[in-house]
């Protein structure tokens, strides 16, 4: 491969904060439109890539556009070491995609606008670079750098109770990478020679580490990605942060970030500790049934749109972790692929349209509202659309995406997966519950015209973000099919690689 | 014809398509592609029908893949037997008929291209529910009737009443999707494949272990007790009478509540297998149709008496369907299955015709309340004659198409006493409530003159649809005359094909019954010879009972709702709480052992450091008495060290003593000089 298209995907958003840092901060269109373009170049290639990786690529499981691996830091045999395969590129074509719709997004911003974009496009560089790194170090240094931009999105341009939450954020996610910084040590004093190569790792680490070593370094990584899931019980800093964030960075948070964690057990802690994926499979879908059943019952709970919001990822990274215990079935862990890919979708759609009726009202306590689909039907017809779409109704992506978990997790074969998946059905029904009960106490009734009446439409630029969620979600609804074929070699190697 | 049959979906989901992007500000247009599209596919699915008689009911399966992986093949496919041919007719013509009403109904309406859009989506679903050549698709197109339920009930959203019945709608059928797709993950799982045909296959190899098929027959009977609004899911039935009547007519009448029975029909293999199945669902269609039917005798709004009557006919389809299952896994032959579709079939017309009608009623007095009507039948001629028609044929009346399709139930009874009584006394209590219903609102004297004064006959575009459906209220049933040569039963069957004696007796009972129900309504609510409000004073306690629907809508509220909503509060309150407290709890606690650490760090790291350097303050205040700067004082102590090395030299014990000499000399001079300087530093004060 000749033109590194990785190192572009990372480091273009990098360049483009530099270049911003460069302007004048009273100059707000150029800063915005700079920081547009810096995530627009980005995007298209993450399509490109897509589309080339779909028509080239998706029969092989291997690594492609493979960079390096160049010499880093040569003592600790480190490496600058890029490559995407059939999970990390849908992964960047969804970061592609929301950065730049965030970035747009984020076009309201008048306070400091400049560390805005810059912070912005350093969180962009941060996720291309996780979904694409091979090697531990550079992984481990792209999922910290993250932290830095997001902990500032969230603390500086955050609401009332920003400090907190985003302290929380910082805090709770650092306290989880230190038990992978940990884990990470662990694999590489024990290989020989010394490596911090994923892959290698991989192929080595079920022969080279004893059973308990496994099991430990294993709920190591765990903790790390469960906290990034987040994971029942690890999953209170979520509500918090997605509420005191922004629009945008709410998008972000929960349509890139979370999906870092089931990520990372995909890439590494699940292919390269097979014998501990065994031993904890129950637990695990446990965990995910709880979260499913858990987040869906608190969401009923909430008087708040956008926590309402909130809880239900926790419910939907449930069904992620679910098909994830169910390691043996293909459809399960493509069920898991399709409902990161969904929920970044829907979940971003429904954010960016509760900040579009936050901006208006600078409210969200649902009992405020009420009819508002007479007084605003695009928006309403939008937002029926993704609550739709994020109860599972078929023809959107949410729906594709739970049934291949559902089934996948019912027949991978494991013990007590049948029953465990038979009761995480329900979350099913009282998804549509607590979605429709909010559908209802905000889009129908009668309605306030008194206190509503100055609501205006959503407009041309909020469009503009929405649409392509739109799009998406229900092209992959009708035609699963071509994503689904793009990751099958892969996860059918990942499927190989934990049977071992 | 057959060929292309996959496109009928197509043309409504256009339709959609169309007046969603381009032509919903105009509202004529949008209402005549959605009408053209539905046409066309009546004409494509009358085709069908004709190639599928011509061809003796060989079906035809097209497939195309979705999702192909190792263990599970999802795919999209249509599957056309004579079963899909009649309901394809039966759903493009009911839509017809409703859509051409709606255009006089919905005059006026401010979404009335929303409206139609709606009702082409509704159409797309229902047809693609009904082609469906596997259990993952009809899973698909069965939510999506329930979307287009859910948003047609709510249609008029402004009213609390209609929101909430769309909700509950909704809801209700995920209670029994969740059964229907663990019903499907059985299947799934135990045949590998959820294709109708290759599942039958399955089964009928015995592939499948009985005790697996009976539970996943019973799951997946509960999407059918969803969606064909059974006992215990049949609350959102009534409720979803809040939509617009023609939606009431073409969804919860004619078509989508029967959507449950197909699936029966079509999963039929399934049920059979299973004689605890099938008895599972023969008691839960009983018990159905009798609660309804009871239920029905007291209400009081035309659309729920109607609306439970839809309920209680739909139980005695699944009961005939169930009773079939139960005589085919003890390998006997029975007519259910032929009764159950059959009924299926000429239900769809008189049941949409009754709605369209009371639509039409409604529309002329601006009431549901059967006691504010009365004496319509000089207004409105053609409602009246096509309601008594619809009425007739429900109840059962020779030779309405009712007639045929309700004795061939009956005949479905035959070996299962209990069921042949319960059916005979609810044909006699259907004849009832419907003729109840009929005097009440037609005949007789006005009750309230201002409406009556109000009331005229509906427009053409809504009394044709009457028209038309009536005519096949009336001759819907007479294919499946049981004289005839190569009728109903020997096109639409499940199995082997067999032949059916009719039963001249069951004819005649069902006839005496039906009669009787009709008297007796004609005894108490047309001639008055039997009051009515002295039969409900006289079982007061009963009609409490049914006139609130046995309480269960009260039931579930305090049940289910309640403790769920309370649940959901609790463990919110759990969240913020005791997990997030925890996590709290934590950062306190870092906050107050780094609050310990900072002690530790004063007095005992930073006390360390500097008592050091108090230590090192006390010497240099001892040591500096030794630099006095006075030669006399250096002298001396070289002097007093020469003779103390000299002490030693002779006697070592002597050298402590003077030692300890010179130390009390040297204390002694050094207090007195300190007193001194002490001085000198006053006098050097006074001078300052």
């Amino acid at each position: 491969m000749n033109f590194p298209i990785l190192s572009y995907l990372i480091f273009l958003p990098l360049a483009g904060a530099a270049v911003v840092m460069f302007l004048p901060k009273e100059r707000f269109n150029a800063i915005r439109y700079t920081s547009a373009i810096f995530s627009f170049i980005p995007m298209i290639l993450s399509f490109w890539l897509t589309w080339d990786y779909f028509f080239n690529f998706s029969s092989s499981a291997a690594m492609q556009y493979v960079e390096g691996p160049l010499n880093w830091i040569a003592p600790l045999h480190v490496f600058y070491y890029l490559g995407a395969d059939g999970i990390s590129v849908p992964m960047l074509f969804l970061t592609g995609l929301l950065s730049f719709l965030s970035i747009v997004a984020s076009f309201n911003i008048v306070n400091r606008v400049k560390e805005y974009f810059v912070f912005f496009l350093l969180l962009e560089t941060g996720m291309m670079g996780v979904f694409c790194a091979l090697d531990f170090f550079l992984f481990y240094v792209f999922w910290e750098i993250m932290l830095v931009p997001m902990y500032f999105l969230i603390g500086v341009w955050g609401g009332p109770r920003k400090e907190y939450a985003a302290i929380k954020f910082f805090l709770y996610t650092l306290f989880g990478s230190i038990f992978m910084l940990v884990a990470i040590l662990i694999l590489y004093f024990s290989s020989e020679p010394r490596t911090m190569n994923i892959l290698t790792l991989v192929q080595t680490a079920p022969t080279m580490l004893s059973h308990s070593m496994q099991l430990m370094c294993f709920a190591f990584f765990f903790i790390a990605f469960a906290i990034k899931v987040p994971v029942w019980p690890f999953h209170t800093w979520l509500p918090d942060a997605h509420v005191e964030a922004p629009t945008a960075v709410s998008v972000i948070l929960a349509g890139v970030l979370l999906k870092m964690g089931t990520y990372g057990m995909l890439r590494v802690s699940w292919p390269m500790f097979p014998e501990a994926v065994r031993y904890f499979s129950i637990p695990i879908a446990l965990l995910g049934l709880i979260a499913i059943i858990y987040g869906a019952l608190v969401s009923m709970a909430q008087k708040d749109l956008k926590k309402l919001v909130a809880y239900s990822s926790v419910s939907h990274m449930g069904y992620c972790m679910l098909s994830l215990g169910a390691f043996t079935s293909v459809t399960a862990i493509t069920g898991c692929m399709f409902q990161m890919i969904s929920h970044g979708l829907i979940t971003g759609a429904l954010f960016l349209l509760v900040g579009v009726l936050y901006d208006r009202a600078h409210t969200r306590e649902i009992a405020a509202f009420g009819g508002l689909g007479a007084k605003l039907p695009v928006y309403t017809g939008l937002m029926v659309l993704f609550s739709m779409a994020s109860l599972g109704l078929p023809g959107m992506s949410g729906f594709v995406a739970e049934f291949m978990v559902f089934v996948g997790s019912f027949i991978s074969g494991i013990p007590y997966f049948k029953v465990i998946t038979a009761i995480a059905v329900l979350g099913v029904v009282l998804t549509a519950a607590y979605m429709l009960r909010m559908v209802q106490r905000v889009f129908l009734g009668e309605f306030n015209v008194q206190r509503w009446s100055a609501l205006t439409e959503i407009n041309a630029r909020e469009l503009l973000t929405v649409t392509p969620l739109a799009v998406l979600t229900l092209a992959i609804g009708f035609f699963p099919g071509p994503l689904s074929d793009m990751m099958q070699a892969t996860i059918e190697n990942l499927v190989q690689l934990m049977a071992r | 014809m057959l060929e292309t049959s996959y496109l009928i979906p197509f043309y409504p989901l256009l339709a959609f398509a169309v007046i969603i992007f381009f032509t919903r500000w105009n509202e004529k247009v949008s209402t005549y592609i959605s009408i053209a599209a539905v046409l066309i596919g009546l004409l494509h699915s009358i085709g069908v029908l004709i190639a599928m008689i011509a061809r003796h009911g060989t079906p035809l399966e097209m497939i195309a893949p979705f999702v192909v992986h190792p263990q599970l093949k999802l795919e999209v496919g249509v599957w056309i037997d004579p079963l899909t041919a009649v309901m394809l007719v039966v759903v493009t013509f009911v839509s017809s008929c409703v859509q051409i009403y709606s255009i006089g109904y919905m005059h006026g309406d401010p979404r009335v291209s929303r409206f139609f859009s709606y009702l082409s989506l509704f159409t797309f679903s229902m047809l693609g529910l009904v082609v469906a050549n596997n259990f993952f698709m009809i899973f698909i197109f069965w939510e999506l009737v329930g979307l287009t339920s859910y948003l047609l009930i709510g249609f008029w959203f402004e009213k609390k009443s209609a929101s909430d019945a769309g909700k509950k709608a909704f809801i209700t059928n995920r209670v029994g999707d969740f059964g229907f797709l663990i019903g499907i993950m059985l299947l799934a799982f135990y045949a590998g494949t959820v294709n109708y045909q290759e599942v039958f296959a399955k089964i009928n190899e015995g592939a499948i272990p009985s005790g697996i098929l009976s539970v996943a027959a019973v799951c997946l009977f509960c999407g059918a007790v969803g969606k064909s609004a059974q006992f215990p899911l049949h609350v959102w039935l009534p409720d979803a009478m809040e939509g617009p009547t023609p939606v009431s007519a073409l969804i919860h009448a004619a078509t989508m509540v029967a959507a449950g029975v197909y699936m029966v029909a079509r999963g039929m293999t399934v049920f059979s297998a299973s004689a605890e199945a099938s008895m599972v669902i023969a008691i839960i269609g009983i018990i159905t149709s009798l609660m309804a039917a009871t239920i029905a005798l007291v209400q009081n709004d035309i659309k729920r008496v109607l609306a439970y009557s839809t309920c209680s006919q739909l139980g005695y389809m699944v009961m005939a369907l169930g009773l079939y299952g139960v005589d085919y896994a003890h390998h006997h032959h029975s007519v259910g299955y032929y009764a159950g579709t059959f009924h299926l079939m000429t239900h769809a017309f008189f049941k949409a015709l009754l709605f369209l009608g009371a639509g039409s009623v409604i529309h002329a007095v601006h009431t549901n309340d059967i006691w504010e009507m009365g004496g319509l039948k000089g207004k409105m001629r053609v409602t009246t004659v096509t309601f008594f028609i619809a009425s007739l044929s429900i109840a059962g009346i020779f030779p309405l198409s009712g007639f045929w399709s309700k004795d061939e139930i009956i005949a479905a009874t035959v070996g299962h006493p209990v069921f042949m009584v319960l059916a005979l006394l609810i044909a006699f209590m259907t004849a009832f409530y419907m003729f109840r219903l009929c005097f009440l609102t037609f005949t007789g004297e006005p009750r309230n003159q201002d409406k009556y004064h109000h009331a005229h006959e509906s427009p053409k575009t809504m009394t044709y649809p009457l028209i038309a459906l009536a005519f096949l209220s009336i001759t819907a049933g007479w294919v499946g005359i049981p004289w005839f040569e190569n009728g109903f039963s020997h096109f639409v069957y499940h199995g082997e094909l067999h032949e059916h004696h009719p039963s001249l007796l069951i004819m005649f009972a069902s006839t005496v019954v039906a009669l009787s129900g009709i008297y007796l309504a004609y005894l108490v609510y047309h001639k008055k010879a039997i009051s009515a409000d002295a039969l409900r004073m006289r079982f007061l306690p009963l009609h409490t009972v049914l006139y609130n629907k046995y309480y269960i809508d009260e039931i579930y509220e305090y049940l289910i709702i309640q403790p769920t909503m309370a649940f959901a509060r609790g463990l919110w309150w759990f969240d913020a709480h005791i997990i997030d407290g925890l996590v709290n709890f934590t950062g306190w606690l870092t906050v107050k052992w780094s609050d310990l650490k900072q002690l530790f760090d004063v007095y005992i790291v930073d006390g360390a450091v500097n008592g050091v350097g108090r230590l090192f303050m006390v010497l240099s205040w001892i040591f500096r008495y030794f630099q006095t700067g006075r030669v006399q004082f250096y002298a001396l102590v070289v002097v007093a060290s020469a003779v103390g090395v000299v002490i030693f030299k002779v006697t070592p014990e002597g050298f402590y003593y003077y030692l300890g000499g010179v130390l009390v000399i040297a204390f002694v001079s050094l207090f007195l000089r300190q007193n001194r300087s002490e001085e000198v530093d006053l006098t050097r004060q006074s001078e300052g």
